[in-house]
């Protein structure tokens, strides 16, 4: 502002005193480094750097300077202007950062607090571990087949050699579908099948035949009415048990771990001759465990039965024995299961209590 | 079968190192399956005593007890306080001088029983003074062990107070117990597991049956073997051996070293008649059958049983015959035997017999088989008839008991000895001797096949080049077919031996068919939306279908019956799966879990009014295509479904907000989203009376055209209650086949359009009834084309609109390939408008 015209000094207006402007200056800094809030910056901003405030009275009077004193003026008060103008926004960034802190911790949430809205679903781990074994099957070239659970009596039996009066019928625990004669049976295994399979297809055959089968054995600790399998069956030409010994130590490393590998030990099966009983390494202790629990100290746990195709299975199923052999084997999924993790009660694996299931989740 | 190894060193060449542990690795390795290891269970002190006092003390109980002393030698009280042991002994069959057998404090008898000193009778008891029952060494009738009877003066004059008499009565030997495989019937004696044995070890093997047998004559006692009625074109009997021993005291005890082996393979010692029958067979795989001679009627015969013929065996019970029954019969035509399965009570041998007739005979294994089922008898001898006797050993086993009863009961053998002998011999067969290389992938040599052949038996006639002929041993009718051959030469140079080597399809495999793909889908995308799977069995109770509120002439109620059901209340196969998942949701609410939501795949039965019998035709050839088809047609239709059901609160409350129960519509939506995750949009269809719903909360699903993929919905309030249910239980049940089937074509996409979307928003009046699905479809056909989606956001009952009138609000989403203009965008709504109000009679709000 102009002060009376007392004596006036065309040449240098009071606005521009240079003490006034470093004043100025002074005033708008500590007032800048004083604004506790960006409220209060802002509410600084008309006095320091409005129309009104003392810079922007002696800029506007660098007009009516000789020409010659102009540039000095308009240097000095332009400095003296950027100057409060970065004082301020130097101290809104300060400010805005104060801010954000503050406005993000006053959003923090415990993420600690347990949030189970929705319930956790799982599958049930005889499907998990049927998939698994499926899916290492199909890498090897094989495809899966499927059959009926009610069968007919001549597929369960007759057709794989086990017939009316070999002793493996009677033993073989079956449910039979009433009336007698219907020549219906629950299938006490999934060997009828790899007899379809045969009945359809020409060989090469790889395929594996996973799925539910019944014994009349009553629920307890290891034994269960109903419960699931996986047959193989390879029907080709040149086919020998060597190949049998290899998909199966082929099998158990993928399943079991690397290194794993089968014994083949003499028994007898009706479908199969030569027959062998599978065991496979322990894959807990590999045998190096005299006290293991799962192999009983022996190194080797018992996986199923396996043998080269029977003559008379094959005839059955109308394929030239003299042309093609094959080999099958059979392995139950609850006692996989149970092994594998460590199961102690096949209660747990057939009531259908969700606990059970959660524990595995969807990949095993 | 249980072979005790000290009567295995008997038949087999076993090394004197060799522990029962050792014999079981070497018979598995040639195929008998350990079935575990007994005996060897007892830990001494055990040592010989003397007695030398004994006083008899009555007890109040009316027994009387001696207080003995015994010198044990060195061991015991002796040692420890300078006197003679003192015990208390219950028997009375010994005295003062006697040699006894005396368990000392710190023994272990077999059983695990652990011997102290103990307090009994007023007294201290050191140990024990030990009976043969004790010691696993058989049945002893009359009290303990006194040494001079069990051993024979002689030996026992020998012995010393204080000798280890574990060592003295060979009571630290194993017994080895193996699985007899069906085909395997000759290692169901001594002498084919030390046949084994020998095989596995190429120790020599000492035939039992190599024994002097008299020559069959014209003498002996009349048998004739007639069959009116073979199966299979077989006689039932094609060897019958008859033998007499007269004057035997059948109440002579039977010795100590038989009633120990009987009692190690797990047999009872009863009477030396019985026993030495048993041991026979024990010994040489023959059953025996002893009849008391004067029971007979002055011979023997076979044939089969008549309609309504009665039989009462030996164990008291009268048994109906089967015209395929074998019998043995005596003259007067009266039965004596179900041949090969058990005999009579009135010819059996007793106390007072003194002549006794030795069978031992052949029978069919298919006859022994079918009667022993028939009759649900099975006995140590129909297990040895029906996997197949020996048919050579026959005469040296009745020979062999002739010797020992003759020798233990004092009689005297008849000179007539009878030998029925029909047998066809089975013909050789040709073998080719690069078989087993072939079937196995391991070279075996010429030599080795045939050495392996002749080492099981066979007898090997070599021809020209690989071909030769086999004869198999009798002792292994199981040997029919080259394959049979190749096992036995595999597992004689162990089956260890094999190579590994991973077979190659040679074209590649198809990988899961679309139905195993989508069935895999199914279930993950239930379980991704918080359902457990769970796998139950498929027995339902018949009153199920009832409690599932089905009506009379639901198709649901025909199921298939199982004849032998585990439990008779659970008697026929589920039609649904929701017939058993529905007990598996009880049964999580009892063990306390409030929150279940459950789901299971599998199979169900779809019952026949008039189910066909599948035919059984004979194995070993295809059956014609006829008969073919009738086995797969008469197979019920079991179909694939995915069942759920959920009750409580279907998402949980807690510090994030209130919990919501599961109610229909989550049903409905996890249906959906079953569809949609395999490509199927699947419709909603109000549905009513479709049991075990509720009337009004139960929708279709159905495809397209129409077909109806299954229902979804809360329960029934009735079928809550007859099942014990939470209230409001919900449920659903979709064909997975039919997904399968609808599901599967690839999908065409549209080119997504990158202009904006416009929305607008409309509410609709319309009465309660109208399903929302209705207004929806309406909204859709009239908005055409640019309609991109419609959402129903709120659902309004109350005062600004009529009672028994809801209103709906839809935001409808358009987007075109261009940006819409606003006149555009409510053309479309008009349009869509006027659609839903022609259909179902709405009225814009
Ligand atoms: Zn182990």
């Amino acid at each position: 502002m102009s002060g009376p015209n007392t004596n006036y000094d065309p040449v240098e207006p009071a606005a521009l005193d240079p003490r006034t402007i470093d004043e100025a200056v002074a005033s708008a800094l500590s007032a800048v480094a004083e604004a506790g809030s960006l409220e209060e910056l802002k509410a600084l901003r008309p006095t320091h750097t409005g129309d009104r405030s003392p810079l922007a009275l002696a800029n506007r009077e660098i007009g009516a300077l000789p020409p010659s004193a102009k540039a000095e003026a308009g240097k000095r008060v332009g400095q003296a202007r950027g100057r409060v103008s970065q004082a301020f926004a130097a101290r809104q960034v300060e400010l805005e950062a104060e801010r954000d802190e503050r406005v993000l911790a006053q959003e923090t949430q415990d993420l600690t607090v347990r949030v189970a809205r929705r319930p956790v679903g799982a599958r049930h781990p005889v499907s998990l571990v049927s998939e698994r074994v499926e899916d290492i099957f199909v890498s090897m070239g094989w495809e899966i087949a499927e059959g009926p659970e009610i069968e007919s009596e001549w597929l369960n039996f007759d057709a794989l050699n086990i017939g009316p009066d070999h002793p493996a019928r009677q033993e073989a625990d079956t449910f039979y579908v009433a009336p007698t004669g219907s020549g219906l049976v629950l299938r006490t295994h999934t060997s009828p099948v790899q007899v379809r399979t045969m009945l359809d297809r020409e060989p090469p055959i790889y395929v594996l035949c996973p799925g539910k089968t019944f014994r009349t054995d009553d629920l307890d600790a290891t034994h269960t009415p109903v419960f699931h399998q996986f047959e193989g069956l390879v029907v080709a030409e040149g086919i020998t048990m060597a190949h049998l010994r290899g998909t199966l130590d082929a099998f158990v490393q993928r399943l079991f771990g690397d290194g794993i590998v089968t014994r083949l030990r003499p028994n007898y099966f009706p479908f199969t001759e030569p027959s062998a009983e599978i065991d496979c390494q322990c894959w807990i202790c590999r045998g190096q465990d005299p006290s293991c629990r799962s192999c009983g100290g022996t190194g080797w746990i018992e996986l199923g039965g396996s043998g080269m195709v029977n003559r008379r299975v094959l005839r059955s199923a109308g394929i030239d024995p003299d042309r093609y052999t094959g080999f099958a084997f059979g392995l139950g999924i609850e006692r996989s299961l149970m092994l594998r993790h460590g199961i102690g009660d096949m209660h747990d694996i057939v009531e259908g209590d969700v606990r059970f299931s959660r524990q595995f989740g969807m990949e095993i | 079968m249980r072979a005790p190894v000290s009567w295995l060193r008997e038949l087999a060449d076993v090394p004197k190192d060799a522990t029962g542990l050792d014999i079981a690795a070497d018979l598995v390795r040639v195929g008998l399956e350990e079935e575990g290891l007994h005996g060897g269970d007892i830990a001494g002190p055990l040592v010989v005593g003397r007695v030398l006092t004994v006083e008899p003390e009555p007890q109040k109980n009316g027994k009387t007890i001696n207080w003995c002393t015994v010198d044990v030698g060195e061991h015991g009280q002796r040692v420890s306080e300078g006197k003679a042991q003192e015990i208390v002994c219950g028997a009375h069959n010994f005295g003062p001088g006697d040699l006894v057998v005396v368990v000392l404090p710190g023994g272990v008898l077999p059983g695990g029983f652990e011997i102290s000193a103990r307090k009994t009778y007023g007294h201290v008891s050191n140990g024990m003074i030990c009976s043969a029952a004790e010691l696993a060494l058989g049945e002893d009738h009359d009290g303990i062990i006194v040494l001079s009877e069990l051993l024979g003066a002689e030996a026992a004059a020998e012995l010393a107070p204080g000798e280890d008499a574990i060592a003295l009565l060979g009571l630290g030997d194993e017994v080895v117990e193996v699985n007899v495989t069906p085909d395997r019937g000759y290692c169901f004696s001594l002498r084919g597991i030390a046949r084994e044995y020998a095989l596995s070890t190429g120790r020599e093997f000492r035939d039992p049956a190599h024994l002097d047998v008299a020559e069959p004559n014209d003498d002996g006692y009349a048998v004739t073997l007639a069959d009116d009625g073979p199966l299979e074109g077989r006689d039932g009997c094609d060897r019958y051996v008859a033998r007499i021993v007269r004057g035997v005291d059948t109440t002579a005890t039977t010795p100590q070293w038989m009633q120990k082996r009987l009692t190690q393979v797990g047999m009872r010692p009863i009477s030396l008649a019985v026993d030495v029958t048993n041991y026979v067979m024990m010994l040489l795989g023959q059953p025996l059958h002893a009849f008391d001679l004067d029971t007979l009627s002055g011979s023997i015969g076979t044939r089969r049983a008549r309609a309504g013929e009665k039989f009462t065996t030996l164990d008291d019970a009268e048994r109906a015959l089967d015209p395929e029954d074998l019998l043995i019969v005596d003259g007067s035509d009266t039965p004596l035997a179900i041949a090969g399965v058990m005999g009579g009570e009135s010819s059996e041998v007793s106390d007072s017999t003194t002549n006794v007739l030795i069978e031992a005979a052949h029978f069919d294994p298919v006859t022994v088989a079918r009667s022993s089922r028939r009759h649900r008898l099975i006995t140590e001898a129909s297990k040895r008839f029906e996997r197949g006797v020996d048919p050579a050993v026959t005469a040296a086993a009745a020979q062999l008991a002739v010797d020992l009863l003759v020798e233990h009961g004092g009689g005297t053998a008849d000179t007539g000895v009878t030998d029925v002998d029909h047998r066809v011999p089975s013909p050789p067969f040709t073998f080719d001797v690069t078989l087993p290389t072939r079937y196995v992938g391991l070279d075996y040599s010429r030599d080795e096949v045939l050495a392996t052949l002749q080492a099981i038996g066979c007898e090997v006639e070599e021809r020209d080049g690989d071909l030769v002929s086999v004869l198999a041993a009798p002792w292994r009718p199981d040997l029919t077919d080259g394959p049979e051959l190749v096992e036995e030469v595999a597992r004689v140079r162990g089956f260890d031996q094999i190579p590994s080597v991973l077979p190659q399809p040679k074209s590649a495999g198809r990988g899961l068919t679309h139905g195993q793909r989508v069935r895999r889908t199914v279930a993950n995308t239930l379980a991704h939306q918080g359902l457990v799977e769970v796998l139950t069995n498929p027995f339902v109770a018949e009153g199920r279908f009832d409690e599932l509120g089905y009506a009379a002439d639901d198709a649901r109620r025909l199921s298939v019956r199982i004849a032998n059901p585990l439990s008779d209340e659970a008697p026929l196969m589920r039609t649904s799966i929701l017939d058993t998942l529905l007990d598996a949701l009880r049964r999580n609410v009892s063990r306390g879990a409030r929150d279940v939501a459950l789901y299971e795949l599998g199979l169900v039965t779809v019952g026949s009014s008039s189910p066909q019998a599948a035919p059984v035709p004979a194995a070993n050839a295809r059956p014609d295509d006829a008969t073919l088809s009738q086995i797969m047609t008469a197979v019920p239709t079991q179909p694939r479904h995915v069942a759920f059901a959920a009750a409580g609160d279907v998402e949980r409350g807690g510090p994030w907000g209130p919990a919501r129960r599961v109610e229909a519509a989550d049903a409905v939506e996890w249906a959906r989203t079953v569809g949609r995750a395999v490509g199927l949009d699947l419709a909603v269809v109000a549905a009513r009376d479709r049991a075990p719903f509720h009337p009004g909360r139960c929708a279709a699903l159905t495809l397209p055209d129409g077909t109806v993929v299954g229902h979804v919905g809360e329960l029934h309030p009735k079928v809550v209650a007859a099942l014990d249910l939470p209230d409001a239980t919900v449920a659903g049940e979709l064909d997975v086949d039919v997904l399968v089937a609808a599901s599967g074509t690839p999908v065409q996409a549209t080119q997504l359009s990158t202009f904006p979307s416009a929305h607008t928003d409309v509410a609709l009046v319309v009465d309660e009834v109208t399903p929302a699905a209705e207004v929806e479809s309406a909204l859709r056909r009239g908005a055409g084309e640019t309609l991109e989606s419609v959402t129903l956001f709120d659902i309004y009952r109350g005062d600004q609109i009529d009672d028994g009138k809801k209103s709906l609000a839809y935001r409808l989403t358009f987007r075109a390939d261009r940006t819409l203009k606003t006149g555009e965008v409510s053309a479309l709504r008009n349009s869509a408008v006027a659609s839903a109000v022609s259909a179902v009679g709405a009225v814009q709000r």
